[in-house]
């Protein structure tokens, strides 16, 4: 697992039904692009977050694919129609494998 | 035709000393719209009129910039703030200690920002919040120092600096550590490199005019350790000094060096009255 690697996210706790809510999520994570090279001239290996979901109640609010140029701990703010109460599930998939989630609860104001 | 090519023509003219002059702005910082700041103050009475108002970096930085430090969730620095967090808690050295052991929550260092630099009795010298630590992990711990501008040590002390938030800052510049004033205000004031540049000539001079594509500010140290757009992490206030010497061109006093740590206690004391903002955010 890549170190210091921590998910956030900010979330309201609660919402009417059908309120658009703003999401902002950031996790922490070198995001290695594999064009670099170290002091003795090898190649650092790629090793970035690829793939970022977000699913309230198993549907899909928003699937992103990453590629090396996107920057150190990547930033998402996004809205989404809360229709119900439920869990928002964030997921993140790490190039060595690692899959980093959060889960945020959404109550009906 | 003609009144409106003179309208445009006008409309250029007025616009164009708002761009050269670049002065700071007069906006608030609030941050998580709780935590008021101060950002602005009357200058402390030993820089003898030498500025009119002391003021915060952010002041000189854009609405965009200046609104990723107006939100935790949007400041960047408080990842590391995070990551201090973890190495507070974390067991090392021969002691079989962490910082908690001791030290429990880190609520415990509020208002220790703002004292820092200060003397020390024991040692002997003032000592830097950077030097206290690494005391604390060599003699307390029994734990290897960290660097002295390493990512760890800029870690915890952003851990450290958000404790203070909002406090002012208030360094003490009499008694013994009066010395140690006086030799950093002369560093102040010496100019260095090819360029001849002193401190005073850009950040009391010139502040608020532009240098090439840089905004110059105060050279306040308030908002440290301070995330920075250009190089994503957090910076310590030496390494700030170190590049800022570094671009005069001269060969430069190390970070942690006695030079350091004496200009330190010196620009802090011309902070002394704005809050304390670590971790800030710059660009």
């Amino acid at each position: 697992m890549a170190s210091g690697v921590r998910p956030r996210v900010k979330a309201p706790r609660s919402a009417e039904a059908g309120e658009v809510v703003t999401i902002k999520t950031l996790i922490s994570h070198k995001m290695e692009s594999g064009q670099r090279k170290d002091s003795d001239g090898n190649v650092i290996p790629r090793s970035i977050i690829h793939r970022f979901t977000c699913e309230f109640n198993g549907t899909s609010v928003i699937d992103v694919e990453m590629q090396p140029a996107i920057s150190t701990n990547p930033y998402f703010e996004f809205e989404a129609k809360i229709p119900e109460a439920g869990d928002m599930v964030f997921t993140w998939y790490d190039d060595d494998g690692d899959v980093y989630t959060e889960t945020k609860s959404v109550a009906m104001a | 035709m003609k009144f409106n090519a003179m309208t445009a023509i006008a409309a250029v003219l007025f616009s164009v000393p708002g761009l050269v002059a670049a002065d700071p702005d007069d906006d608030n910082l609030v941050i998580n719209g709780e935590i008021e700041m101060t950002t602005k103050a009357e200058p402390p009475a030993h820089l003898d009129g030498a500025l009119p108002e002391i003021m915060s970096g952010w002041h000189f930085r854009s609405d965009e910039t200046q609104a990723l430090q107006m939100d935790d969730f949007d400041n960047s620095g408080m990842i590391f703030v995070d990551e201090g967090m973890a190495q507070w808690n974390t067991v090392e050295g021969s002691e079989e200690k962490s910082c908690a052991t001791c030290h429990e929550d880190p609520s415990s260092m509020k208002g220790v920002r703002a004292s820092y630099p200060k003397w020390d009795e024991d040692a002997g010298e003032v000592q830097t919040l950077a030097m206290q630590i690494n005391d604390c992990r060599e003699n307390n711990m029994g734990a290897e120092p960290y660097g002295y501008t390493s990512g760890k040590m800029a870690n915890m002390e952003a851990l450290i600096a958000v404790q203070s938030r909002g406090m002012p800052v208030d360094v003490a510049i009499d008694g013994p550590a009066r010395e140690t004033w006086e030799k950093g205000k002369e560093l102040y004031y010496t100019r260095t490199g090819q360029l001849e540049l002193s401190c005073a000539n850009c950040h009391e001079q010139n502040y608020g005019n532009m240098i090439r594509a840089d905004h110059l500010s105060q050279g306040q140290i308030n908002g440290f350790p301070t995330y920075r757009l250009k190089n994503a992490k957090l910076n310590t206030v030496h390494a700030r000094f170190k590049g800022c010497v570094r671009d005069t061109r001269a060969e430069t006093f190390k970070p942690g060096s006695d030079e350091f740590v004496a200009l330190e206690l010196y620009v802090a004391s011309r902070g002394n009255g704005l809050s304390v903002e670590g971790p800030s955010v710059r660009n």
